[in-house]
């Protein structure tokens, strides 16, 4: 009867290091990602070096779905740039071009008005109440790449949230379930 | 090892690495091309010219505006954004831009144009400097590609200036 425990620890020993690999490649794949994000983000010097376009007041340049890559470098911010920036109490960034630039003379502090490509009017009403320019610290970068549809994925997992348990799911079972 | 799932895996990774190689190459392509445009502005007319309430400075004119951009085109051009901006400098700021006027080129026919406007967008001054100014026009452009690097030029007009009153 020694042969049945022996080969039942093996089996259990088995299950426990293909876990265990398993378990290690799982954290690998998500560290390389994470190291991939941080590293983009000190080469770009941007919060997030990439970002979805995702309403349509830059068409027909950037459509709905659109990714953009950001560089934030020390460079001034001229007028005809594409901005990414955030406006208090607005938890969205919004993704516009720059059309006037006012750079002051002794301390160098820019305030800027951006519009939408396809927008009627400037930015105003899309600012704070009673706001007339961005300064720098409300810039998070300014768009220098662009790859089309390729955000469509984030938009779709966002507005469907079962899409993306499905897919987590998914790709879950497939990990525990591969044989090498 | 050939089960299906891993043959869809491998399908599914070469196309994305050959669809992001020829991304990549088309945003090169880009390199080869070496613009020329051409652009002709005149301020035909100053409507007026006068202070606000608030004592900004504000003025009004009338361009005619030409321009040959169709050599920015190339085939993996979606569109040209262009623009003119009055660029001058006052004592409180190093640089003001405004932009007077803009339009999106989405084809190569439409790049030769010339335009008979009033500014678009209002030139107003951060204060009361405009009196007699010497500025700057400057034809912007920023081309969109279909895919990858986006790129910018310009191309400066000097020897522009307001007039000495208001009218």
């Amino acid at each position: 009867m020694g042969w049945i425990g022996e080969t039942v620890d093996s089996i259990k020993s088995i299950q426990i290091r293909q876990v265990l690999t398993q378990a290690v490649s799982l954290g690998m794949i998500v560290t390389s990602a994470l190291i991939i994000w941080k590293a983009l983000m000190c080469i770009t010097g941007s919060e997030s070096p990439v970002v979805v376009v995702l309403s349509g007041s830059m068409e027909p340049g950037f459509k709905r779905g659109d990714i953009l890559f950001l560089h934030m470098s020390n460079d001034p911010i001229r007028a005809g740039e594409i901005v990414v920036f955030n406006v208090d109490g607005r938890e969205i960034p919004i993704v516009h071009r720059v059309i006037k630039v006012h750079e002051r003379q002794d301390t160098g502090e820019v305030d800027i008005l951006t519009k939408g490509d396809n927008n009627y009017g400037d930015d105003r009403l899309l600012y704070a109440h009673g706001q007339l320019w961005l300064q720098r610290h409300h810039i998070m970068g300014r768009a220098v790449g662009f790859l089309p549809y390729v955000g469509w994925v984030t938009i779709i997992m966002t507005e469907k949230p079962i899409i993306k348990y499905i897919l987590i799911g998914a790709l879950g079972l497939l990990v525990i379930t591969s044989k090498d | 090892m050939h089960s299906f799932g891993y043959r869809a895996n491998a399908l599914l990774t070469f196309g994305l690495s050959i669809l992001a190689l020829m991304c990549a190459m088309a945003s090169i392509s880009d390199n080869l091309n070496h613009p020329s445009p051409t652009a002709q502005v005149q301020v035909l007319n100053i409507n007026w010219f006068q202070k606000q309430p608030n004592g900004n400075d504000e003025v009004s004119m009338t361009l005619n505006i030409s321009a040959d951009l169709q050599s920015l085109f190339t085939w993996n051009t979606k569109q040209v954004f262009v623009f003119l901006a009055a660029e001058y400098e006052t004592p409180k700021n190093s640089l003001n831009q405004i932009s007077l006027w803009d339009a999106i080129i989405t084809s190569k026919e439409q790049a030769k144009f010339w335009i008979h406007t009033s500014n678009k967008y209002r030139f107003i001054d951060q204060g009361s400097n405009l009196k007699g100014k010497e500025f700057n026009l400057t034809m912007h452009w920023h081309v969109m590609p279909k895919t990858g690097k986006m790129f910018a030029n310009k191309l400066i007009m000097s020897g522009h200036r307001l007039p000495e009153k208001f009218r």
